[in-house]
């Protein structure tokens, strides 16, 4: 899945940097070679990338909560094996993410320190709960079909490992998009019941969807150096109304209707023109007041207690194989 | 009409898989570490996979026209045929390795006998499953060995574990008479013959662990003939309630 909030306004001070080696790295960055961590690189560019890349490991984390909500009501068996298989690629999205920020000079304790403490963000589509079974199909389709819009571009973001990551998360993710469409038209297709249950879905889900593409460009803070430095590559309504366009035909195919009265096609431009975006809700999620940034929060602090006499004690039998192994060692020199 | 003992047998094994494997997924999102979230759902997800596919076969041998589906979410518990090992509660981590490391230590050279079974179905399931649970069983053992052998906490947690769990061993080695006529028939595992592979491995890890199995004055049994315990009803009650909601409905 996806982190957003790529529009966040760096607050530290800005480092005056040497110019000759900021000129040699925009060129880098403007000649589209990738930046690789013992690069040198403006503080500025280290900070942002340490941000986007952690918030959407974060992301990865928390979103395995509202999915995992449904593991054990899994319908069927097939669907059942599915979502585990997914929530266990999104673990893996964000190892292969801290791993990168790690590059960056960070350590993946810190940023998990950070998301703890409430400093850090995540995607806010995470803080909206999973009501029916409709919803993990839907978040598939919509949420992941959103997430990819914002991914591609990613694939050849100008640091090194975050690209890398992403390629590799970016076919995970196609391939969810592609099931979560598919549980969505079952159902669809499906009893009136489970039909009702997949439009409910869809009305409860669009709006946010939308939402994860960020504030309008016109308020939105911070593109430019971004875009120079290749970290972002399209603007937020770019990218929102591709999800838009593709999004729409195909809940008309599964004669779902999407919740927006003032939706329509527009001949002239080619584009489907939505109503307006409850940008008060989006920050209020952002913000933290969302149905569940509390839960999401309260879990993850409860996993991470939870975990920690396990974590000490692979720790604490680590240093006791290789304090052995060192007696071994100078026993055999002996 | 009265199930024939092949069908009661791999019904029993698909029960085993499919409920052991729930269990651990239960702990998604809980797991102590990101690297043991996606360990525990690789795990679950192998059991998940051997249950379908000999509820498959059950629903071959049957020939009622039931399906994966119909075996997992339409019976009742009394019907489930599990042992009572897999239902216990995920508890503390501790708990979950350690029932993890006595079914694994058991399964796999379960499944490495049954791939020399004279019915094909059953050997080519217990081809796959035995290379599974071979990795089930490494990684629960060197979990287990770090627990016991790491700090005073954890190895109180592990031999607490092993103290709650350690009297349903002795069902997962039970033959009845169906089984009996299974095994001399080529077809079923002679338990007693996997045993001693089991007691080495166990031996091997709890010593490692710095840990011992507890004396057991009173092995609990029952689930195989559907007699459980208080666990296995609500986690049914979870696992169903979506599909029986939607009677004939497909997903």
């Amino acid at each position: 899945m996806y982190a957003q909030a790529l529009d966040q306004k760096d607050k530290a001070p800005s480092r005056i940097e040497d110019p000759v080696k900021l000129a040699a790295f925009e060129a880098h960055c403007a000649a589209d070679d990738k930046i690789e961590p013992k690069d040198w690189m403006p503080e500025a560019y280290r900070r942002t990338l340490v941000r986007q890349v952690s918030q959407h490991a974060h992301s990865e984390v928390i979103g395995m909560q509202p999915e995992g909500n449904w593991v054990t009501r899994a319908p069927s068996l097939k669907r059942k094996a599915i979502l585990i298989s997914k929530i266990q690629d999104e673990a893996g999205h964000g190892l292969y993410l801290y791993s990168a920020a790690e590059t960056l000079g960070v350590s993946r304790e810190e940023l998990n320190d950070q998301l703890l403490a409430g400093k850090a963000k995540y995607s806010s589509i995470f803080n909206y709960p999973t009501l029916t079974w409709a919803d993990i199909g839907t978040i598939g389709w919509l949420v992941d079909g959103a997430a990819i819009m914002n991914q591609i571009p990613l694939c050849r973001t100008s640091f090194g490992p975050y690209s890398r990551a992403m390629i590799r998360i970016c076919k995970e993710e196609s391939f969810h998009q592609r099931q979560g469409y598919e549980a969505v038209m079952v159902l669809a297709r499906g009893t009136p019941e489970q039909k009702a249950m997949a439009q409910d879905a869809l009305n409860r889900w669009w709006w946010p969807c939308l939402m994860m593409f960020g504030p309008p460009d016109a308020v939105s803070e911070h593109s430019e150096t971004s875009m120079r430095w290749r970290i972002k590559r399209f603007s937020n309504d770019a990218l929102r109304q591709k999800f838009i366009d593709a999004t729409v035909p195909q809940a008309h195919f599964l004669g779902l209707t999407i919740p927006d009265p003032d939706l329509r096609f527009n001949e002239a431009s080619g584009h489907w023109e939505i109503g307006a975006i409850d940008w008060d809700e989006f920050k209020r999620v952002l913000a933290g007041e969302g149905p569940c940034n509390r839960q999401r929060m309260k879990v993850r602090r409860a996993a991470h207690e939870n975990g920690a006499w396990v974590r000490e004690a692979a720790l604490a039998h680590a240093e006791k194989r290789a304090r052995r192994k060192q007696a071994a060692a100078l026993q055999a020199a002996e | 009409m009265t199930p024939t003992p092949l069908l009661t047998y791999t019904l029993r094994l698909a029960d085993n898989a499919l409920v052991l494997g729930h269990r651990l997924s239960e702990w998604t999102a809980h797991a102590p570490t990101l690297e043991e979230e996606i360990a525990l759902a690789n795990l679950a997800l192998d059991l998940v996979g051997q249950a379908r596919m000999l509820y498959d076969y059950a629903a071959k041998i049957e020939g009622k026209g039931r399906r994966e589906d119909d075996f997992a979410f339409l019976r009742d518990d009394r019907a489930f045929l599990n042992v009572l090992l897999v239902e216990q509660p995920n508890g503390d981590f501790a708990a979950t390795m350690v029932r993890q490391l006595f079914f694994a230590a058991y399964a796999q050279p379960f499944y490495a006998a049954l791939a020399g079974s004279k019915d094909e179905t059953l050997a080519a399931i217990g081809a796959k499953a035995e290379k599974e649970m071979a990795y089930h069983l490494r990684h629960a053992g060197e979990w287990v060995i770090r627990l016991g052998d790491g700090t005073e906490e954890s190895h109180a947690r592990a031999k607490a574990a092993l103290d709650d769990l350690v009297i349903y061993i002795d069902e997962l080695f039970e033959v009845d008479a169906g089984d009996r006529a299974l095994i001399e028939a080529g077809i079923a595992v002679d338990p007693a013959k996997i045993r001693p592979a089991f007691d080495k491995a166990l031996g091997e890890i709890l010593d490692e662990a710095t840990l011992a199995l507890p004396k057991v004055s009173h092995a609990h049994r029952g689930g195989r003939e559907g007699l459980h315990s208080e666990h296995l009803g609500p986690m049914l009650a979870e696992m169903q309630v979506l599909h029986r909601a939607h009677p004939g409905a497909e997903w």
